[in-house]
């Protein structure tokens, strides 16, 4: 079985590149460039040394005792907490940079729902000198005010989204306007596993340190891991190295929101159709007609239509099982790992956690959690939902 | 021959279309518009499939597209709405969407419903050439519904070349790089649209993309057969006058 993209962009009958032909030329040279640019000596130094001195990896994987002997088998904690800006969101921002300096482009976009890769990308943009313009919708810049301020402190201009529902995908479309629009001189640093091949291997590839790390830091296979997933990077990366080695247990857990029978829901695979969101043939939460509907998550990290196209193949040839948790149950996991290791995670990384209730190992099986980001974004909420139980 | 062929050949140097979206501004304002446009002597219109997530439009076109769909308009009842005025609307009507919204509702559903309500083409933005040509090519000229291609100013000459042998329509030459409705003067792409004239493609050339004025359909019309003008005229529908009296003044700055 092959689980990689083919030559024409394709994870079995997902993805592709479903561009306007004013994008054609900007996706034709990243396509035609990328794997050659990321394989060369040149920029795996460059790639390597950073990561290892600027964003601080390899990071930890820890065997998290206390946890462990709450459920009874041997849980490991994937430390992409530990990283620089706080979340595995910098190991893709970083090797996007070094591509888009190869390619000669002056001038960075991205898009960012809560801030995390907005944060990323501005950081990078700051280490290499580069102009950065950060497209938000105008709903999270009120919602995520400190990352806002950050990105400033950072040098980037963040373009607040007016249009549609003024949250990530209306950000995502607004940054490939802009790239339409700049198409010679602006390399566009998409945040996850989505839009148009070669996008969703490229951020794959940077972001499969994750996996490669874990491989020396384990004695033997482990039995499960577990990655929250939104679009699916920090998922992909977590799964990357394991996905031809069956005897590994693979799921991701899409965020349910207030469950995934209410409207009010982000789990893509479990409620969506295949169809066409910012370029690529994936899975998407749409109605009748092929027209988005608004998800719903309180990590605004999982708060996205559609999903990765590999994850779309990997379910539909049973590779990796896609589980959901609800709002409710991610903010008690997280709560639970605050108390019981003394590290307060992200919510998308909570949700990971919060399928620990669900599982059945055994205990000696090793069941490692990638804990994608820290939690200090999401204060506010965890104290909120904490008042609010207290008043119950 | 299909409309769109009858148009060129009657008139080649300066066919004016106009671009509207389909719900905008009254859910059953389509065919009114469609009425009013043909009366005062649009050469063909586009029917604009409202999308939640128009990738390649500017404000003008994406706020019109969402008023419509708060409307309630959806791809059957424009199928419903269009096939009323089958028998008396004689100017070519093209359909013009996003992919997800022709892949929902079924692909070889639609080019059956264009056939039936006598539509002269399709233009779909982010269906890629390579996919149509793999994939949609035999069933689109099985219904006979012409894909018309975009080009743009970053397009190669052997691509262009290539996307000239596969129209059966027209070429529609996005006049700068950029999404609808623009700032940029159309006066900057004079350079581009003389290489693609001097191509001598075999089918005819409409230039797209912000045409604003009455000169700037002069000047395009230098170099391609005729404008589409989408965003201006969505400008126009919001004044104050009537949708008739807005339609007819903004026709006569043209014709």
């Amino acid at each position: 079985m092959n689980y990689n993209v083919n030559s024409e962009g394709y994870y079995g009958e997902y993805g592709g590149a479903y561009i306007p032909e004013l994008l054609h030329p900007n996706v034709e040279e990243l396509k035609l460039n990328y794997l050659k640019i990321i394989q060369s000596a040149s920029f795996q130094d460059e790639f390597k040394s950073l990561l290892r001195d600027y964003v601080g990896r390899p990071t930890p994987l820890f065997h998290a005792k206390r946890l462990s002997e709450k459920y009874g088998f041997q849980v490991y904690l994937k430390r992409e907490d530990l990283n620089h800006t706080g979340a595995h969101k910098v190991n893709n921002t970083l090797g996007q940079i070094l591509l888009a300096e190869k390619l000669g482009k002056k001038r960075i976009i991205a898009e960012t729902g809560a801030g995390q890769h907005g944060v990323a990308t501005a950081t990078v943009c700051a280490l290499k000198g580069l102009e950065c313009i950060v497209y938000m919708g105008a709903k999270d810049i009120e919602r995520q005010a400190p990352n806002v301020e950050r990105m400033k402190m950072l040098g980037a201009k963040v373009v607040p989204v007016h249009s549609g529902s003024k949250t990530l995908k209306d950000a995502t479309n607004e940054a490939i306007r802009d790239w339409i629009n700049h198409p010679e001189d602006t390399h566009y640093i998409i945040g996850s596993v989505v839009g148009p091949h070669p996008y969703p291997d490229m951020v794959a590839i940077f972001q499969s340190v994750i996996s490669e790390e874990i491989k020396k830091q384990i004695d033997g296979d482990p039995d499960y891991i577990i990655a929250c997933v939104g679009g699916g990077s920090n998922a992909m990366g977590a799964f990357y190295h394991y996905l031809d080695n069956k005897v590994v247990k693979l799921i991701g857990v899409e965020a349910a929101g207030e469950g995934v029978e209410t409207n009010k829901t982000a789990a893509t695979i479990a409620l969506g159709q295949p169809g066409v969101l910012h370029a690529s043939y994936s899975y998407l939460i749409q109605d009748e007609y092929g027209q988005i509907i608004e998800p719903h998550s309180i990590s605004a990290g999982l708060d996205y239509p559609g999903i990765g196209p590999a994850h779309s193949h990997y379910n539909d040839i049973k590779r990796v099982k896609y589980d959901s948790v609800t709002d409710n149950e991610a903010l008690e996991a997280g709560l639970e790992l605050s108390k019981l290791e003394g590290i307060i995670p992200a919510l998308e990384s909570a949700h990971a956690l919060a399928y620990l209730k669900k599982m059945n190992a055994k205990p000696h099986e090793k069941v490692i959690i990638n804990l994608s980001g820290r939690g200090d974004k999401d204060l506010n909420t965890y104290i909120q939902f904490t008042n609010n139980k207290n008043h119950e | 021959m299909n409309k769109l062929r009858e148009v060129f050949k009657i008139n080649k140097e300066s066919i004016v279309s106009i671009y509207f979206s389909a719900g905008y501004p009254n859910l059953n304002s389509t065919t009114k518009i469609i009425k009013n446009l043909a009366e005062n002597g649009a050469d063909f219109i586009e029917v604009g499939i409202p999308f939640s997530d128009p990738l390649a439009d500017g404000p003008t076109i994406q706020e019109s597209g969402s008023i419509a769909l708060k409307n309630g308009m959806n791809l059957s009842l424009l199928f419903d709405q269009l096939s009323e005025i089958k028998e008396s609307n004689s100017v070519p009507l093209i359909m013009m969407g996003y992919w997800n919204s022709i892949l929902q509702f079924g692909v070889e559903k639609f080019l059956i419903s264009c056939k039936n309500v006598g539509i002269a083409g399709a233009i779909l933005p982010d269906l890629p050439l390579e996919v149509y040509e793999r994939k949609y090519k035999d069933l689109f000229e099985k219904y006979e519904i012409p894909f018309i291609f975009l080009i743009s100013p970053q397009t190669s000459e052997e691509r262009i070349k290539k996307i000239d042998q596969l129209s059966n329509g027209f070429i529609y030459a996005v006049s700068s790089s950029s999404t609808t409705g623009n700032k940029n003067g159309i006066e900057s792409a004079e350079p581009y649209l003389k290489r693609i004239q001097s191509y001598q493609l075999k089918s005819p050339l409409v230039t797209g993309f912000n045409i604003k004025t009455k000169k700037d359909v002069v000047f395009a019309t230098q170099f391609t057969n005729g404008v589409v003008i989408g965003s201006a005229f969505i400008n126009a529908l919001k004044k104050n006058a009537s949708l008739e009296e807005n339609i007819t003044e903004f026709m006569s700055e043209y014709k």
